[in-house]
């Protein structure tokens, strides 16, 4: 790019239509990019659109009203009825979910945390190895894992359990590999060598002067986490049998499987899946920060 | 460390060898079916049915096409958004970034299920549009569900790879981009020579996350399989290890088939790191 040093400058006196043309193009092309990305924000918005305004409806209105219009206003009535079915099972799953994601992902995301932190901070025979297992496990299919952990849980007597379906999310492979790569870039090693002179021991040192620093990487991880086990539906497809101890996803699963026999829970299966969405959409909304630094933390790398 | 370790071991490594374990055995029913059944080594055979099984090859059938389609699809249309994206044409980043992301924000298999209603006639906006139009579609056929099931993998996971991409193109030095300029690259030129050559080892990344994530698949085409009878049980190898394991209790050729699966993803991981590194050397 070194020639672009030499080029002659751009005489001064350019014809006048050039830039004019050039500017017209620019707004034609403007407009075309502009109604481009106008297009595929509707193609992704459109159908949670449609969710919003089915919920309001009733039966009658869902099938006899066309989609993108209100009938009469029965969200409320919807609400109602999605937690008052089945003595308010749908309540519990939520809870269920709740428990399942808060829980595991706080847990999870410490372990990673702890375990990448450990990859930076250490220095042990077979590390590199060690982190290559790591790796390989990234790239395990989950799903492959799912009936050998069920027929172990299975054996063990936990199938059924609040432990089978939380001990498996408890293992994120991807989130020390984040975890590591946020150890380096946010603890330096002067710090840790520091702390140590200090007379901290190796725990305190990890959570009054680590810990803090990797806070936006915990939180990070976290929410990794979060979402992967609010979406994990074939893991709790295999492991709970128990509808009380549902998560949410396969509850829902469940009254979509028996919709064609019983149509009426139509407005619930549509209502309780916008109940569902709100709080993830809600929290991505409110931690996007965090979203986009795990995105690009993993994605640079 | 050790907890992690301790339970990657617990998770992870035990079940691979626990299935490597039980996929040599077969459940034989032993006298008339009456006497229960009992465990028989049965060395490599469930790997020959699982092979033999045209419901299996199907299932592998079934993604291969997937893959051809929703790759790039997906992979395409997330950097052509996060190009158009980062061109300086572009109005209203923030809105457009979070309308493209927000589909991911919902648990897939509610996706499924929004876009199961979008395929019901009767409920669906998009057979109105066709039906005004005199055309005909059948979200549900025997083949046009597969194409149902890219589109609800595309509308969940384009954003999340748009703005992967877009992180890396904001990355991009703009001194280089002006250099391409003063050269005389147009804008199009400038975007396929200059940027999207330094974002390959995101794209790389992605590709390879993508073809783990579609061996696996199971939530979309499970639900929409409830609708599209014709697409059976079995549609997705995940599928098929499911209902071997959980509707005919054949454990053996279920964990056979698993490791089977696990063999295509590692190969399909392999071959996705080789291209791209060759790719990216080029």
């Amino acid at each position: 790019m070194t020639h672009t040093l030499t080029r002659p400058v751009a005489p001064a006196h350019t014809p006048a239509p050039a830039p004019a043309r050039r500017r017209s193009s620019a707004l034609l092309s403007k407009t075309a990019v502009n109604a481009a990305l106008l297009l595929v924000a509707a193609y992704t918005l459109m159908p949670l659109a449609w969710l919003v305004m089915a919920a309001t409806k009733n039966r009658r209105d869902l099938f006899a009203t066309d989609p993108y219009s209100f009938g009469d206003f029965n969200l409320l009535d919807n609400l109602h009825d999605v937690f008052a079915y089945n003595d308010g099972i749908f309540g519990r799953w939520l809870g269920n979910s709740l428990l399942y994601t808060v829980v595991g992902s706080v847990l999870s995301a410490l372990i990673s945390v702890a375990c990448g932190y450990a990859f930076h901070a250490y220095d042990f025979r077979h590390k590199e190895r060690l982190f290559g297992v790591v790796l390989a496990g990234v790239l395990v299919p989950a799903t492959v894992l799912q009936l050998p952990l069920y027929l172990m849980a299975s054996a063990a007597g936990a199938v059924n359990t609040y432990w089978a379906y939380l001990v498996p999310a408890l293992v994120n492979p991807f989130g020390v590999y984040l975890a590591r790569v946020f150890a380096e870039g946010y603890v330096p090693d002067e710090v840790l060598a520091a702390a140590r002179m200090d007379g901290a021991s190796e725990l305190r040192v990890f959570a009054h002067v680590s810990f803090p620093m990797l806070w936006p990487g915990f939180v990070t991880i976290f929410l990794f986490t979060f979402t992967a086990i609010w979406n994990n539906f074939y893991g709790a497809l295999t492991m709970l049998n128990d509808e009380r101890l549902y998560p949410v996803s396969l509850g829902l699963f469940m009254w979509n499987r028996s919709v064609y026999q019983q149509p009426e829970l139509y407005p619930l299966v549509i209502t309780g899946s916008l109940v569902a969405v709100v709080p993830l959409v809600l929290a991505f909304l409110g931690l996007q920060r965090f979203w986009r630094s795990g995105l690009t933390a993993g994605a640079v790398k | 460390m050790a907890p992690f370790f301790l339970l990657f071991a617990l998770v992870t490594v035990a079940p691979i060898a626990y299935a490597a374990w039980l996929s040599l055995f077969h459940d034989e029913q032993s006298g008339l079916g009456f006497g229960g059944t009992r465990r028989v080594f049965s060395g490599f055979g469930n790997y020959t049915n699982a092979l033999t099984d045209p419901l299996f090859l199907a299932s592998f059938r079934h993604v291969a096409v997937y893959c051809l389609l929703y790759i790039p699809v997906m992979v395409g249309g997330a950097l052509v958004l996060a190009l158009l994206l980062d061109s300086a044409l572009a109005r209203a980043r923030r809105f457009f970034q979070i309308a493209f992301y927000l589909p991911h924000a919902v648990p897939g298999l509610i996706a499924a299920a929004i876009w199961l209603y979008l395929y019901t006639p009767g409920l669906s906006p998009v057979l109105d549009v066709l039906d005004g139009a005199g055309l005909s579609w059948n979200f549900f056929g025997r083949d046009e569900a597969l194409l149902s099931v890219v589109n609800v993998s595309a509308w969940q996971w384009m954003g999340y790879n748009m703005i992967i991409f877009f992180a890396g193109l904001q990355a991009v030095p703009r001194e280089t981009l002006e250099a391409a300029t003063m050269d005389g690259a147009g804008a199009i030129r400038t975007a396929f020579q200059v940027k999207v050559p330094s974002i390959r080892p995101t794209l790389i990344l992605t590709v390879l996350f993508t073809c783990v994530g579609a061996v696996q698949l199971f939530d979309a085409p499970q639900l929409l399989q409830l609708r599209a009878n014709e697409m059976g049980e079995s549609w997705s190898p995940t599928m098929y290890v499911f209902s071997a394991a959980f509707k005919s209790h054949d454990y053996g050729l279920a964990a056979a088939g698993a490791l089977l699966l696990a063999l295509v993803a590692g190969a399909a991981s392999y071959v996705v790191t080789t291209l791209g590194n060759r790719w990216r050397d080029a």
